[in-house]
């Protein structure tokens, strides 16, 4: 499922190459997001007990009226989305003067890298971690725990910028926003359908039955069974792209601090130590460089896994060095 | 009726290849203007170098006045820096400054009160700072080098690169690796 990706010695061509696998995700997540629509539209027409004929207009409609309703939402939840996870982080912004390793680290590894200056923060918690957030280069923020600067040499603490910044500089940051706003909005539909069937089914019961007989009721059970799979597809979408990123970022973090030793030790350091990160949780956990909740292995686990197996991706740094 | 389909063909046919070359000249464009971008990345920490420069002297010269020999190299290697007018001159010059910097730290050594004097520390670590994001300024201007110059030099775009005089542009060369080149290689890794 996750592959190793290609070197890309710019981080322009990297952009490029990126781009190019984001319009496919994108296209991706335009279909299932088109089937989604089209099922919530199905599901509402058969369950209004519309007559058969007029099923397919029904569920045009509602399918657009969803649309229509939920896309606004979904920029909202974009735009906000960078500062909820600041905030639910309990994340502080540090000067220059503050913390001078941390902020001249991502200082410098910007110049070679390229990018704007991002703003930085410091979690006040003793587990190591780190992760970058944003919408693009221009928006971005760079998020390390106290526990990594206190626990990391300086060439580690390098290294773990360097993933960061090439989350940034490869758009990974904008790509897990937007899927991190795909798969809540389709929880939220999907939540919002199911418990208005709940609580609506005795009162609708009466006016059931009137028109779609029994393609009706077929159209109702595959619209219904699509929406509760949906939010779990989407999910699993999503933590694929997210452990394919991490190889990318580990790679180009790697040719930008010019050390995947250092960037291979600060993730053995990270991944051992045996303090949970309090205030990351299932919503933000697949953000931070190594997983902050100290999950077991398990098939599910795996498939669930925000990460890839971080010997792996010791292993690869490694290999380079 | 064929005629109207054969006269289309040829029109529509022009109008990519005029597409094709023309995204092609934008695309060497862009390429020269990163690498200008770049340059202009360099060129800010070595003027805050220099500008150090006369500063620190005066510090030293304040514990360590018989220095000066030391001293007068510091002094020209940054005057070199200032007037280098081209890539190659600014690298020769920065390397000259970076050497001459060395010794003067190295001079610094025997002098044990002004190695405790506050201003002088800031002044060291100001200038490690600079010298840290020249290196990284000149990673980053390289790659774009390398790219803009494997651009203007492999087919079809050095036909175009010829035609509209690209020029190779120059690498910034240090004296000497602080890092070393790092190789990567993912694909070679298992593939899971």
């Amino acid at each position: 499922m996750t592959q190793p990706p290609q070197q890309r010695v710019l981080v322009y061509d990297r952009i490029g190459a990126n781009r190019r696998s984001t319009l496919l995700l994108m296209a991706g997540f335009v279909v299932f997001f088109a089937a989604f629509f089209a099922a919530v539209g199905a599901f509402l027409a058969a369950y209004s007990g519309t007559a058969t004929q007029d099923l397919a207009a029904t569920t045009v409609t509602a399918a657009v009226v969803a649309a229509v309703i939920a896309l606004p939402i979904g920029f909202i939840m974009y735009m906000a989305a960078p500062a909820t996870v600041l905030g639910i982080s309990g994340v502080h912004e540090v000067t220059k003067e503050e913390e001078p390793d941390l902020y001249l680290a991502v200082e410098n590894l910007c110049i070679g890298a390229g990018l704007p200056m991002p703003k930085v923060y410091v979690i006040e918690d003793s587990a190591p971690n780190a992760f970058a957030t944003g919408r693009d280069p221009n928006h971005a923020y760079v998020v390390a725990t106290r526990g990594l600067l206190d626990k990391l040499e300086k060439r580690e603490l390098e290294g773990v910028i360097a993933h960061e910044l090439s989350h940034i500089g490869n758009y990974d940051i904008r790509i897990m926003t937007l899927l991190a706003v795909m798969v809540g909005l389709v929880a939220l539909l999907a939540d919002l359908l199911l418990r208005f069937t709940w609580y609506g089914a005795g009162a609708r019961s009466s006016n059931r039955g009137k028109g779609g007989g029994a393609i009706g009721l077929l159209i109702l059970v595959g619209a219904l069974l699509f929406i509760i799979i949906a939010p779990l597809a989407a999910t699993v979408m999503r933590l694929a792209v997210s452990r394919q990123r991490e190889y990318l970022a580990d790679a180009s973090g790697a040719l930008l601090c010019r050390d995947p030793e250092a960037l291979a030790d600060a993730l053995d350091k990270i991944s051992k130590d045996p303090e949970p990160l309090e205030v990351a949780n299932k919503a933000t956990a697949h953000l931070y460089i190594a997983n902050p909740l100290k999950g077991h292995e398990s098939f599910l686990n795996n498939l669930f896994a925000t990460h890839p197996p971080v010997e792996e991706r010791i292993r690869l740094l490694r290999a380079m060095g | 009726m064929p005629a109207v389909i054969i006269v289309a063909v040829i029109v529509g046919v022009v109008v990519l290849m005029l597409f094709v070359l023309v995204g092609m000249y934008n695309g060497l464009v862009r390429s020269r203007n990163r690498v200008k971008e770049a340059w202009s990345g360099i060129d800010v920490q070595l003027r805050r170098r220099a500008s150090l420069v006369p500063n620190l002297v005066e510090t030293v010269k304040g514990y360590a006045e018989h220095e000066r020999e030391t001293f007068e190299e510091v002094t020209r290697a940054r005057a070199a820096v200032e007037q280098a007018g081209d890539i190659k001159g600014a690298a020769e010059a920065n390397n000259m400054l970076t050497g001459a910097l060395r010794h003067l730290f190295a001079v610094a050594e025997n002098y044990p009160q002004l190695q405790a004097a506050q201003n002088f520390r800031e002044l060291q670590a100001e200038l490690s700072d600079i010298e840290e994001k020249i290196a990284f300024a000149r990673q980053f201007y390289n790659t774009n080098v390398l790219s803009y110059n494997n651009g203007i030099q492999t087919f079809p775009r050095v036909m175009m690169a010829n035609m509209f005089n690209f020029q190779a542009a120059d690498f910034f060369e240090a004296e000497e690796e602080a890092r070393e080149e790092v190789h990567v290689d993912f694909t070679g890794g298992k593939r899971d």
